[in-house]
């Protein structure tokens, strides 16, 4: 079938259009049963929305996991400030193309989320923050919009009900911090993509100084899937702590790369072997980043009896995130690839706090070394030291994202740092 | 007001609720290394250096933005927080030059204080340093960014106190610099120089100042500015017997922590050297140079027979004391009228930030202890004309302080006697019969009083230029003699002669004045502007 790669074992809830360009109007929305779920949330009110999103025990998709309803819950009931609801379509986690996705195949389905969760919260303004990179998403979405105001879903009185709520869409200048919450808000203010310091949290200072929610593209669509059929129906899938669907992005050395909406508590080798038709050219598995380039790396044996549930990730030592999975086979030479995510970081890091602004870039120019096989043994415990010193102590987890992988490698792939560091640069590593 | 009670490095401290746990060190003495946080400018909590370490949390706290709670332990000078610090301060050197030898804050600099008490003894960075060079971002401002630590303090004083953000970081990660807006940066700011003064580092430095001195062969002199009448606090920096600098010293009352840019640049007539370093008095013969005791004997016999109101041009760069013993001197003579010139801009410059502080319109530091002396002001607003009546004098005429520049060279000439007293030479004074020397505000000791009202010390960073004396010291002398009275003998007394005339001075003495003055027995309100 159609869209890259589809899979038997795949439940598609929210990926269900994916492939379907009809999907993408409004018509083609509504005939695939859309804004059922905003109907359903008008009829049964607020309190009932939050309650049945608790209940379905939705983790929030864009990377933390943290319950959605209960983030919710956090907003204050009194309207006496304007609240807003904001939608971070910033994706940029490296091996990441989930949002992307879903707001290209099924931008009604995220906005009927948006209109929902905002409903939910009291607020009357929804702003859809876009990464400034996604051009056709933001064309789609957009027009999205337009179809949505005019077809009553969106403004003011809403199908009727009273309700007035406006989507805006942003479109970011394409940088990764802007995809940290209060980094969001600094952006969206027309301020430098700086991160804030927390406390306040969002949902008691957020953009414009006023009550905020954040939820990511992937967290919003599965919303009205969940209001329509009930937070019960979402959790036929997944396990107790981790309910529901989940988009996998499959990226590296697999035969079938893609986006694969799988329910979570997935085995992660059936994900790779079966799903994905296995590590590229018959080659042997080296190692999987199974949450975005921000967790630590896995290596063979952590794979092997991984579920990919929040719960499992973290039992193999690294974390869910946002499920992007990125395989690499025995070719890869690992130092080069935590270099290349670390001067990732290093051209990210906003600058505010020392660690982050001076140690990614540290850490880069001591990967380079070694990798030119001019590293020595002190170098290791130098990047350990760094990393140690740059986990916990800066606003935000750039830089904890930066360190994560250095230290897992060094931890997991030490004899590969020792080739280089001994042997030199044209060393055999793989 | 409710209180906390916490422990911090083992010592019980009970501070207001909502105190930062770094003022609540403060209170015990301990000092948390801090950059990007100043007690007048919001708190990014960026720098990450005053991380501490707080029992129960999860990760280590910036004690500038976490508030003390009851019943909190918090470490700040050992284990984790002292093991932070030590990382940050290596991350910072990782791009720093180095560049001490040359640098102008060498000895007064941040990270060189910090490193030193508690930096790695070496560090393990051998990649090689990002470079940004040198910026001229207009002014007295030089920027020197590879010294920058980023702790943005310039950015919000521009931003929150001078209200006029012309600076902003640029890119991001460890490419983030600072940098102007457009090309003429901080040309017409005219509070430019704080932000030399709050960077912690050597990133900005005044070209004015710009490798004159080291720090540490500077002396600091508590001080008041002269250079208008809102009095604000200053530290004179001198070497040598040059002044090379005023800083501004913290007052909350008048300054915060702050002054301007037109105070700060007028310091060098302090070194001028064309000076009168001894007494003359003009006799038949013409000039003679007999010493103070000649001098003083001879302008004494004069005095004696010298009865009538008498005409004294005085100045509002004079000090309170300097005044006073002007005044009892006129007073002892039988009155007469003091009048004094001073030059007057036409606006007020406020801070915006901190509207207490605004550069007055009065360009004089006591023309408010003038006025409370009863001295009439007279001339124009750049401090000429005015003097008629006291170049016609017949009688007594005494000149204090005014350099006369815009009279005729016969000036005084009619006069029965001309007592001319100045630091300088002055061409209007050639019909004088005494021309005694002086010391500037800041040869000597005294006091101003402001705009507010506010009577404040200054203490002398200079010696005398030859044998010039304070004018209290010269002026008390004589009415002394006149009166058979004891001589004063410090500034402190001649204060407290002053004091006991001027209801408005009353009870104020130099311990009560103590640094950071005190205000005089009046409304404080804002008199004699406009």
């Amino acid at each position: 079938m159609a869209y890259p790669y589809v899979h038997e074992r795949e439940v598609r809830v929210i990926s269900r259009n994916f492939g379907d360009p009809a999907a993408r109007t409004l018509d083609g929305y509504r005939e695939r049963d859309g804004y059922r779920g905003l109907e359903r949330a008008l009829e049964i009110g607020p309190a009932a929305v939050i309650d049945e999103v608790k209940a379905s025990g939705l983790r929030g998709r864009g990377g933390a996991g943290f319950p959605t309803g209960l983030k919710w819950s956090f907003m204050p009931k009194a309207a006496v400030k304007p609240h807003y609801l904001l939608c971070n379509a910033d994706e940029s986690e490296p091996g990441t193309f989930k949002d992307r996705e879903l707001i290209r195949w099924d931008p009604h389905q995220l906005i009927e989320g948006c209109l929902i969760a905002a409903y939910a919260m009291g607020s009357r303004h929804a702003y859809i923050y876009l990464r400034g990179e996604f051009f056709e998403a933001s064309q789609v979405i957009a027009r999205a919009v337009e179809e949505a105001y005019e077809g009553g879903f969106a403004g003011e009185d809403i199908l009727g009900s009273g309700t007035h709520i406006d989507v805006t869409v942003h479109v970011g200048a394409g940088a990764y911090i802007c995809g940290e919450e209060t980094g969001l808000m600094n952006s969206l203010e027309g301020r430098r993509g700086e991160p804030r310091v927390k406390p306040p949290f969002p949902a008691a200072v957020g953009v414009y100084s006023m009550p905020t929610t954040i939820n990511n593209v992937e967290t919003l669509a599965a919303v009205p899937h969940i209001v329509r059929y009930g937070g019960e129906w979402y959790r036929q899938w997944g396990t107790d702590k981790s309910p529901g669907t989940k988009l996998f992005c499959v990226s590296g050395h697999v035969e079938k790369p893609g986006n694969y909406e799988l329910p979570l508590g997935f085995p992660m080798m059936e994900l790779i072997e079966d799903v994905c038709g296995g590590v590229a050219e018959g080659r042997a598995l080296k190692s999987v980043i199974p949450g975005g380039s921000s967790v630590p790396l896995m290596d063979v044996e952590d794979c092997r009896e991984c579920t990919l549930c929040y719960e499992g990730v973290e039992a193999a030592g690294s974390m869910l995130g946002c499920a992007s999975v990125i395989v690499m086979d025995d070719r890869t030479n690992i130092v080069r690839e935590v270099r290349r995510m670390v001067q990732f970081y290093a051209h990210e890091s906003c600058g505010q706090c020392t660690p982050c602004r001076e140690g990614t870039s540290w850490m880069t120019q001591v990967l380079r070394r070694i990798e030119a096989g001019r590293g020595a043994e002190s170098d290791l415990d130098t990047l350990l030291d760094m990393s140690a010193q740059m986990t916990g102590t800066t606003i935000c987890v750039l830089s904890d994202s930066a360190a994560a992988p250095v230290v897992s490698s060094i931890e997991k792939f030490r004899d590969e740092y020792l080739a280089l560091i001994h042997g030199g640069a044209t060393a055999e590593v793989a | 007001m409710s209180t906390v009670t916490l422990t911090i490095d083992g010592r019980r401290v009970t501070v207001p609720e909502g105190t930062s746990l770094l003022h609540a060190a403060e209170e015990i003495g301990v000092e948390v290394p801090h950059y990007c946080y100043h007690p007048a400018l919001s708190a990014p909590a960026q720098c990450r250096l005053c991380l501490v370490d707080v029992e129960g949390a999860p990760k280590p706290m910036p004690s500038c933005v976490t508030q003390a709670q009851d019943g909190q332990v918090v470490r700040t000078d050992e284990g984790l927080a002292r093991e932070m610090r030590k990382g940050v301060l290596e991350f910072y050197l990782i791009n720093h030059p180095l560049d001490c030898p040359i640098c102008d804050q060498s000895g007064e600099c941040k990270l060189q204080d910090y490193v030193h008490s508690e930096g790695r003894a070496h560090g393990r960075g051998v990649e090689p340093k990002r470079v940004f060079g040198r910026d001229d971002f207009g002014g007295d401002v030089l920027f020197y960014g590879d010294r920058c630590v980023m702790c943005t303090r310039c950015v919000r004083f521009m931003e929150e106190m001078a209200q006029d953000p012309v600076l902003t970081v640029v890119e991001r990660g460890d490419r983030a610099v600072i940098d102007t807006f457009f090309e003429q940066g901080l040309k017409d700011s005219p509070w430019s120089g704080n932000i030399v003064d709050i960077c912690p580092v050597g990133a900005l430095v005044s070209k004015d100042f710009l490798h004159k001195a080291r720090a540490w062969d500077l002396d600091h002199t508590p001080s008041v500015c002269p250079n208008c009448s809102q009095g604000c606090n200053i530290d004179i920096h001198t070497r040598d017997n040059v002044v090379h600098r005023l800083k501004p010293r913290e007052n909350p009352e008048v300054n915060g922590h702050w002054m301007c840019d037109y105070g700060r640049g007028q310091y060098e007539w302090m070194n001028r050297s064309d000076r009168l370093e001894e007494p003359f008095v003009r006799g038949e013969g013409g000039w003679s140079a007999p010493g103070w005791d000649g001098a003083l004997a001879s302008l004494r016999e004069r005095l004696e027979g010298c009865r009538g109101p008498v005409h004294a041009v005085a100045s509002a760069h004079a000090s309170n004391e300097d005044l006073g013993a002007l005044r009892e001197l006129a007073e002892r003579l039988g009155g007469g009228d003091i009048v004094y010139r001073s030059p007057r801009a036409p606006d007020e410059v406020p801070m915006p930030g901190f509207p207490v502080l605004t550069r007055r319109r009065d360009l004089a530091p006591n023309t408010r202890g003038a006025e409370l002396l009863g001295l009439r002001r007279v001339g124009s607003d750049d401090a000429t004309g005015g003097l008629d009546e006291a170049a016609a004098a017949t009688g007594a005429l005494i000149v204090l302080g005014d350099e006369l520049a815009d009279q005729p060279e016969d000036f005084g000439s009619r006069a029965e006697l001309f007592v001319y007293l100045g630091a300088h030479p002055a061409q209007a004074a050639r019909s004088a019969h005494f021309v005694l020397p002086v010391t500037t505000f800041a040869e000597q000791e005294g006091t101003f009083t402001n705009v507010q009202t506010r009577v404040q010390r200054f203490e002398p960073a200079l010696r005398a230029a030859g044998d010039a004396q304070p004018a209290w010291q010269v002026l008390g002398s004589l009415t002394a003699s006149l009166a058979g009275e004891p001589v004063p003998a410090s500034a402190a007394e001649a204060f407290g002669r002053l004091a006991a005339g001027v209801p408005e001075f009353e009870g104020l003495g130099y311990d009560r004045l103590g640094v950071h003055g005190a205000p005089a027995n009046r409304p404080a309100a804002v008199a004699g502007e406009r």
